[in-house]
């Protein structure tokens, strides 16, 4: 019996750990956790994998922007149809309903401050049900999903230790 | 010019720098080698057990601590004892504070040790608790455990070694360097023949105590409650807490024998660091999920490692604590030393011959897997390269 959580805390590290190291590291075989993976994908659980990229140093010129978006909910759909609505940009990468002083939190990137612009006053602040927008830009990242931009963690242990 | 050699005590004399010193300077030498021979975590310490140190350093907690240690500190850990074993001990006079672990087997030798006594050491163990006992001019009486075995203390290789001259024994379970667990159920008749020799004392080094993976609950002697006003337990932080740069560790047991320790401390050491001792107050209290987040990946890896055993054609029993495998490599052929050193040479591996624990473990090798997956990943497939090879030269 797999134990789903353990399963995709290895996925969410490892994203390209192969069933076959995956089954080891559980003490399983391979094939059930081909099958727990595909009921994972099915139920929509594991919805996909992506990789952590260093941006700023291979194409300086993309911008993240974090958007706030304050919206007038709509009559039994709430926050939803706006949400979907805005998730539907390609380069719209985080979408999220948040609680506080705004409603929607968009992570959007794009290749100028002058895009990011655009799309803020053409699309997003023109869409029905937007009240009102702040646009803040990512200057440098430090740490994402976990892993560090710039720390270089080093092995500084003895070679043997007993 | 003065003889320095001869001016050595003869008790420090006789003990013999570690026998695989050559192998340790070759391992430390070479370039580019993954080592899986390291018995420490290779986790840094959680943040905030490294920030309560640094908040103590910035409050100018920099002075020296009570002998025994700070109260908060002592609180902390018997709390935790208390949480994660059952077992009740009063901070004050019974919990000292030590520089890890290891300070803790020399305080019980030197406290209760008279020349020519005799101490029980379980093999394969820990390399210190032979040293320690003749450093206190004790007469250390080897027990030898066996694959067989699981390497498992049994009750009548114990009954065998007692003595009228047993002063204690020592028991290192989850144990370095063979990864043995001995269950509460194990350990019971153990605590029978225990309960046959009521004069002899047990120092039970617990260090790797949270690293079980067949059971959420610390098997230990300390839990009889029969034993209690006999048992000294060694703890600390370095292992289940990735902390061993800190140097923090603990002994808890009857204030009768707590006390003799506590004065060696306090003339010898002090006391143990202050920054350390905040740091381990974060730990005691609030560091559930790291420990569970290392032992979790331990436990992945350890699991890679025994595949990786299977794989290369070497037998082992399966490891159940601690961070170590021990597999036999009797059917090769070589020495432990042979096998270490031609693995290192030809395939830039560095693990640790059995022999360095104890003469029975000369037929093994211990594999740490306090390394990364990546590596431990590599130097299975190389492993499994090298007994292919060792096999075809063989015949």
């Amino acid at each position: 019996m797999i134990d789903d959580i353990e399963l995709l805390k290895i996925i969410e590290k490892d994203p390209r750990a192969v069933p076959a190291d995956i089954a080891v590291q559980l003490g399983v075989s391979t094939p059930e956790v081909e099958a727990e993976i595909e009921r994972l994908k099915e139920e929509k659980i594991l919805l996909g994998y992506t990789a952590e990229i260093n941006w700023a140093k291979s194409y300086p010129e993309k911008v993240t922007a974090l958007i706030e978006v304050r919206i007038t909910p709509q009559r039994d759909r709430g926050f939803d149809n706006i949400a979907k609505l805005l998730s539907k940009y390609d380069k719209v990468t985080d979408c999220y309903l948040m609680s506080g002083a705004f409603d929607l939190l968009l992570i959007y990137n794009d290749d100028s401050l002058k895009n990011i612009a655009e799309f803020v006053y053409n699309k997003v602040a023109t869409s029905e049900g937007v009240l009102s927008t702040a646009t803040h830009f990512i200057l440098k990242k430090y740490k994402s999903n976990g892993i560090f931009f710039e720390d270089e963690t080093t092995d500084d242990r003895q070679a043997i230790v007993l | 010019m003065t003889d320095l050699n001869s001016k050595i005590s003869s008790c420090v004399a006789s003990v013999p720098p570690s026998a695989i010193r050559k192998f340790f300077d070759l391992a430390s030498e070479m370039k580019g080698v993954i080592s899986l021979s390291i018995g420490e975590p290779d986790f840094v310490t959680p943040w905030s057990i490294r920030e309560a140190g640094i908040n103590s350093l910035v409050d100018g907690y920099t002075h020296y601590s009570p002998n025994a240690g700070y109260t908060n500190a002592k609180k902390a850990i018997t709390s935790y004892i208390k949480r994660r074993y059952g077992v009740e001990y009063n901070p004050n006079g019974q919990c000292l504070i030590t520089v890890g672990g290891s300070e803790g087997l020399d305080l019980a030798a030197r406290a209760l040790i008279n020349p020519g006594d005799e101490v029980i050491i379980v093999e394969p163990c820990f390399v210190a608790y032979k040293a320690t006992v003749l450093f206190a001019h004790g007469v250390p009486v080897i027990i030898s455990t066996r694959q067989e075995d699981d390497f498992k203390l049994k009750a009548e290789d114990l009954e065998a070694a007692i003595t009228d001259k047993t002063k204690y024994l020592i028991l290192g379970y989850p144990g370095n360097p063979t990864g043995a667990v001995m269950t509460m159920e194990d350990l019971k008749p153990i605590r029978d023949v225990l309960m046959k020799h009521p004069d002899i004392i047990v120092i039970s080094d617990e260090l790797y105590c949270e690293l079980n993976y067949v059971s959420d609950e610390p098997s230990s002697l300390t839990r009889f409650p029969e034993l209690q006003d006999r048992v000294v337990m060694i703890n600390g932080f370095s292992k289940s807490y990735a902390m061993t740069g800190f140097r923090i560790g603990y002994v808890l047991g009857p204030k009768e024998l707590i006390a003799p320790m506590t004065k060696i401390h306090q003339y010898c050491i002090m006391s143990a660091p202050s920054m350390s001792q905040f740091a381990v107050v974060e730990a005691a209290y609030n560091c559930d999920d790291d420990v569970i987040a290392m032992r979790d990946e331990y436990n992945h890896r350890r699991r890679v490692i025994i595949k990786g055993l299977e794989d290369a054609g070497l037998e082992c029993f399966t490891p159940s604590g601690a961070f170590y495998a021990f597999p036999s490599i009797k059917n090769t052929g070589l020495t432990s030393e042979e096998f270490c050193e031609r693995f290192l040479m030809e395939k830039k591996v560095a693990i640790v011959p059995g022999s360095a624990f104890g003469e029975c473990g000369k037929d093994n090798v211990r594999i740490s897997y306090a390394a990364s997956m990546e590596n431990i990943k590599t130097a299975m497939e190389r492993l499994a390269e090298f007994t292919e090879e060792l096999r075809k030269g063989n015949h």
